[in-house]
Formats: C-alpha cells, sequence, structure tokens
C-alpha cells in the first residue's frame, strides 16, 4: 500500500493495527493506553545492590533466550557496554534469539555484527545503525526485518509497548552502591542521560554498569536507584577520548560557511525570529556555524535566544555563559565543554528523550520549537529527506532526532551541499524516506536556496528580505548536470529494515540490495 | 595510440580515481571498482571506454579505481594515464585536439 510519501509498503507488514504514514499530526488526539513494566519488590532493605560480574545480573534478572535488552548510545563510539554485556549473555550464558533496543548502534558495536550472523541476535531496534551491523542487516543476515525509529519515536513506541524491554543496561559515568546514577565525576563522562531515562522507567529489570563507584547517594541522580536491580562495577565503560571529542569546532570551510550565513538570513527573514526564539541545531559543519551567523543578527536586533534544545556542543554552553540564550535543555552532550557544563552551568539542564521529542506524550520540547537546522544524506524534489541509507541501499545513519524537530518546529531548515562527490544530494527520490517532506520548510545549499511549495507564508518571508531562491527542480537538474544521473538502485524482495515515522506508522522500508554486476 | 608500458594517473583520494594502463592482448580489458558503483557503474565505464575509443586506444588492459570522480575527472585521468604510456605526457600534446 503506498503511503502519503508515496512509498509501497508490503501489506504483510500492515498487521496488529500496524498503519502506513498519512502525514503529520495523523496520530493527534488519539487516547493511548501505556504499557507497564513487571518490577520486582525490594522491600527488606538493602545494604548494596552490586554483584560481582555481568553474568551475576544477568542471572539476577532472570535473563534467559529470546529476551529484549536495551542500551543507550551517550557514550556513542567510545561505548564498551553493549559488546561486553551481549558477550556476557550469549558466550558466558549461553542464551540466544535476543533482541537489541538500543538508542543508536554505531562502529563501536561491530562485534555484534559476527552474533547476528550467527542466529544470537534476531532483532535490532534503533534509532541509528552503522557500521558492520548496518553491513550485515543489508545483506539480510538479521533473522527479522530491523526496526528503525527516531528519538522521539522509540520512547513513545516503548510507552505503547511495541517494544518491551526485559532488561535496560545503563552505562553509568558514576553510580552509588544501590544504582544512583549521573553522567559526570567519573572517568568516561558523557554528561546528559537523557536516552536512558524511559527504558529506566519501561523496564522490567535495570542493570547499571558503571567504572566509578561514588559515595551513596550520587546526586542529583539521572537514574534513580528506584528503578535498578543490580550495579556492576566493571574496569571501563568506554573510550573517553570517543566519548566526547574536544571541543567541536566552527567550519572554516567557506563553502560551509556559506551556507551557515545563508541559513542565518533566512531565519532573520522570518517572524519567528524575535526575542526569545527557540532553536536546535545539529553538529555537521554547516548547520554548527549557522550558530556564529545568527549571533551577528541577534546582536543587530538585540534579541536574545530563550532557549535552545538538542544534543548540544561547546559552541551553545558559549552562548549561554555570554548569555545570549536563556536556558539549555540537553538530551546528549557532543563534547567536553558539554559534558562539563551540564547541571553544573545554570540554565543547562538534563531531560529525557521523551521530554525532547516523543509524539505521543502531552508536549515535548520539539513541539515549541521555532526553528531547527539540520543535514541531510539526500533529499528529494518532496522536500523528503534520507539520512539512514547510503547511495549504495546499505543502512548506515541515524534518522535520531531528525523526524522529531522537523515535524514539531515552526521552521525546518536543510543544510546540504548540493553534490558530494559524484553523489547528486538533490535527487529525485531519496533511497530512504526517514523524514517525510511535509515537516521540512527551506533547503539551504552551495547552489541555491529553495523553499517548500507548502510554505507560501515562509517564500514571502525570503521574498520581502530580498533573498533569492529557486525551485527545487531547478536544484536536482543543477546537481545532476554535474553529476549525472543516477541508475536506480537495484533490490530483492526482502525487507532488512522497517522505518516507523514517529507516531508509529510506516514511512519506509528498506530492502536487501541486489549484488551489483555492470552487465 | 599504441600502449607501450604501463603507466598510471590519478589518486585514491575522494572525489579522484585511480588508472592504471598497460599493454593488451589484443582488446581493451577494463576492470572497474567504484564509491559509487551501484548508481554510477554503468557511466563510469561508459565513459572510460570512449576516452579510449577517442584516443584511438584498441589494446590495453585498464584498471579504474573511482572513488567519486566527476566525468571530467575520469576523462582526465584516463588520458593522463595513456600518453604517459606513450611517454607522450612531457610535451606536444593535442590540446584541442583529441584533448578537449
Amino acid at each position: 500500500m503506498k503511503n502519503y510519501v508515496g512509498r509501497d509498503i508490503p501489506d504483510y507488514l500492515l498487521v496488529n493495527g500496524k498503519e502506513v504514514y498519512q502525514g503529520k499530526n495523523y496520530m493527534d488526539g488519539k487516547l493511548i493506553k501505556k504499557a507497564s513494566p513487571c518490577t520486582r519488590r525490594y522491600e527488606k532493605p538493602q545494604e548494596s545492590k552490586i554483584v560481582e560480574t555481568l553474568a551475576d545480573a544477568l542471572k539476577l534478572c532472570g535473563a534467559k533466550s529470546g529476551m529484549t535488552f536495551s542500551f543507550h548510545h551517550h557514550l556513542r563510539d567510545g561505548d564498551f557496554v553493549v559488546n561486553m554485556v551481549m558477550k556476557a549473555a550469549i558466550e558466558e550464558l549461553g542464551l540466544e534469539d535476543l533482541t537489541i533496543a538500543a538508542t543508536s548502534l554505531g562502529a563501536a558495536h561491530d562485534p555484534v555484527a559476527e552474533y547476528i550472523a550467527e542466529g544470537k541476535v534476531v532483532g535490532i531496534q534503533t534509532s541509528g545503525i552503522r557500521g558492520k551491523i548496518g553491513e550485515v542487516v543489508s545483506k539480510g543476515l538479521l533473522k527479522t526485518p530491523a526496526i528503525v525509529r527516531s528519538h522521539g519515536g522509540r520512547p513513545r513506541a516503548i510507552e505503547a509497548g511495541e517494544v518491551h524491554i526485559d532488561i535496560a543496561f545503563i552505562a553509568a559515568p558514576t553510580s552509588d552502591c544501590v544504582g544512583n546514577c549521573r553522567g559526570i565525576g567519573g572517568k568516561s563522562n558523557c554528561g546528559s542521560m537523557g536516552y536512558a531515562m524511559m527504558d529506566a522507567k519501561y523496564a522490567d529489570h535495570v542493570v547499571v554498569v558503571t567504572d566509578c563507584l561514588v559515595d551513596f547517594p550520587n546526586m542529583p541522580a539521572s537514574i534513580e536507584a528506584i528503578d535498578v536491580d543490580a550495579v556492576v562495577c566493571v574496569d571501563s565503560i568506554g573510550n573517553p577520548k570517543k566519548i566526547a571529542s574536544a571541543a567541536a569546532r566552527i567550519s572554516q570551510n567557506p563553502r560551509d560557511l556559506m551556507m551557515a550565513e545563508n541559513v542565518a538570513k533566512v531565519i532573520a527573514s522570518t517572524p519567528y525570529f524575535k526575542d526569545g526564539f527557540s532553536f536546535q541545531t545539529g553538529v555537521g559543519g554547516p548547520s554548527l556555524a549557522a550558530n556564529l551567523f545568527l549571533e551577528k543578527y541577534m546582536d543587530e536586533r538585540g534579541i536574545k535566544m530563550g532557549w535552545a534544545i538538542g544534543g548540544i556542543c561547546g559552541p551553545m554552553v558559549e552562548m549561554l555563559k555570554k548569555g545570549k540564550v536563556g536556558k539549555v535543555i540537553d538530551v546528549q552532550d557532543f563534547d567536553l565543554d558539554a559534558v562539563n557544563s551540564i547541571n553544573q552551568t545554570p540554565n543547562h539542564f538534563e531531560m529525557s528523550a521523551s521530554q525532547y521529542a516523543n509524539p505521543a506524550n502531552k508536549g515535548a520540547f520539539v513541539n515549541k520549537l521555532d526553528f531547527v537546522v539540520l543535514a541531510a544524506l539526500e533529499i528529494d524534489t518532496g522536500f523528503n529527506v534520507n539520512v539512514l541509507t547510503g547511495s549504495d541501499g546499505v543502512l548506515r545513519g541515524a534518522p535520531g532526532g531528525h523526524p522529531d524537530t522537523a515535524a514539531g518546529s515552526k521552521c525546518c531548515v536543510i543544510v546540504t551541499p548540493l553534490i558530494r562527490g559524484r553523489m547528486a544530494t538533490v535527487c529525485e527520490h531519496v533511497v530512504t524516506v526517514t523524514t517525510p517532506g511535509d515537516c521540512v520548510d527551506v533547503l539551504v545549499t552551495d547552489y541555491g536556496i529553495a523553499v517548500n511549495p507548502l510554505r507560501p507564508d515562509l517564500i514571502e518571508c525570503l521574498d520581502n528580505a530580498g533573498i533569492p531562491h529557486v525551485s527545487i527542480e531547478s536544484l536536482k537538474e543543477k546537481a545532476y548536470g554535474l553529476v549525472g544521473r543516477p541508475d536506480d538502485l537495484q533490490w530483492e524482495d526482502k525487507v532488512v529494515a522497517i522505518l516507523e515515522a514517529r507516531d508509529g506508522t510506516i514511512l519506509d522500508v528498506v530492502k536487501k540490495i541486489k549484488p551489483y554486476t555492470l552487465d | 595510440m599504441i600502449i607501450q608500458k604501463p603507466a598510471v594517473a590519478g589518486t585514491l583520494e575522494s572525489s579522484d580515481a585511480l588508472v592504471s594502463i598497460e599493454p593488451g592482448d589484443g582488446k581493451i580489458e577494463l576492470t572497474l571498482t567504484s564509491s559509487v558503483m551501484n548508481q554510477y557503474g554503468r557511466q563510469i565505464r561508459e565513459t572510460v571506454l570512449e576516452t579510449l575509443d577517442r584516443l584511438s586506444v584498441t589494446d590495453a588492459k585498464v584498471s579504474v579505481v573511482d572513488k567519486g570522480a566527476l566525468d571530467c575527472t575520469l576523462k582526465a585521468r584516463v588520458e593522463c594515464a595513456v600518453f604517459r604510456s606513450c611517454d607522450a605526457s612531457e610535451k606536444d600534446i593535442p590540446w584541442g585536439g583529441v584533448i578537449r
């Protein structure tokens, strides 16, 4: 069945009330019954919940084959916890048929690809899929299609009971003996632990994995002891060098800077750009550089940013410290400046993934967002964005909060170069739709700006400000003129991944790619 | 042109291609790998074969390792490899002739 963005969704996936994507806000007003976990009472006072090994913790939680384990990705490419847990479960306890429900998976988790190929891991649910896991899933080696959700879609699915977490594993930079966790104060600091918060509340069992035990009580706790079954202290939960980079630097690339300047111009031309406006930006080159130019316009008009959300990095913290932004609310930290600032700098707060982006709660932060600036691997003439699959059809990306912020914000700006190498970023049809075009408002490229025809109000803003813009079709033709028109990818019938829209409908599917031959 | 000895041109940098050429067994034998194979493999092959044809190369083993080069880059790398293999890359390059 064709969905709202023209993607053909196989009928056999449309069971148990699953629907195809019908456009944004389709589920608005719908009543939901929240799922609830089945948790154990620890009525008798416990001095400590510390157990010796991960295997002990797994046994304590009644780990068995067929279970779903959840993880969060604040340790990013430095994470050791997913691999340690899966190794203990599969190689020490001999478990199989396991499902991993993670907030994101990347190159740090390459060893899991082996467990997928062996059939020990049979399900993957994630908001990002990269590295070898992406490759084996694309080859069709995972027993069930991977389910990819946005950062807001994931807590929605957990609340709805579509993902039932048997055991949640919390990678904690610090914990006390009963499981109060914080993202700072240890040797592998990550700052915000926002993505893990829902998991701790909705999992049947919660295991804290830390490499730095601190005195009770570890306050203010991101994950609270009231939800924790066991605490395991390991040598190291991650490689600090890969958890948080040194300060994210603003690009010096003149192409990035030109695009960033145009992004700021577009933002400054809209009525939403007034004192107290709200903002989120990605950390990619041109997205981050937009901060710099925006500051100039803010000074010119004598206005301040009310609040900023997101994955946070140094330049935003800098603006907070300078008093140019009122509050920063943070679900993840990308660099040491941000890690060292959260809950330390006044008005730098932590939030959960649900508070950030969940479309099924009573009002996430993204719903109050004026502007979001995002990148794209590809964007097509329907303004649909792909941030998941590469040009060869292989899974190697992460929707993350992209679809959530695009849908919630009043003005979503995509900034991307027109071509990357020989790849046309602006194209006729994206490989996979990860953010639907009805949520995307403006495209800024190095060859021109295009406004979604669904937003005549923004077209008028740009015209009034004298900002030239063109049709997205003409940008696509310009791109194809430079790189040539690409051949269509060739797919087999097998669905290897299901891409859920943030509201739980099916936005797109990724199929197994056919081996390529020249003849 | 007659390929007289092995020669290479280009790099493995992103947006470039490494073209190697050596004397053949009476025909054109092309091996091609590309970072954009699925979408541009055919077009890259056509561009390489057309360029060889324009230079009247009919007997060569050619290997192209493409890293997402544009057509103009591919043509230039193939032309350069061919001219180097004939020791003809130092001077008197036929700009505006077969090189265009």
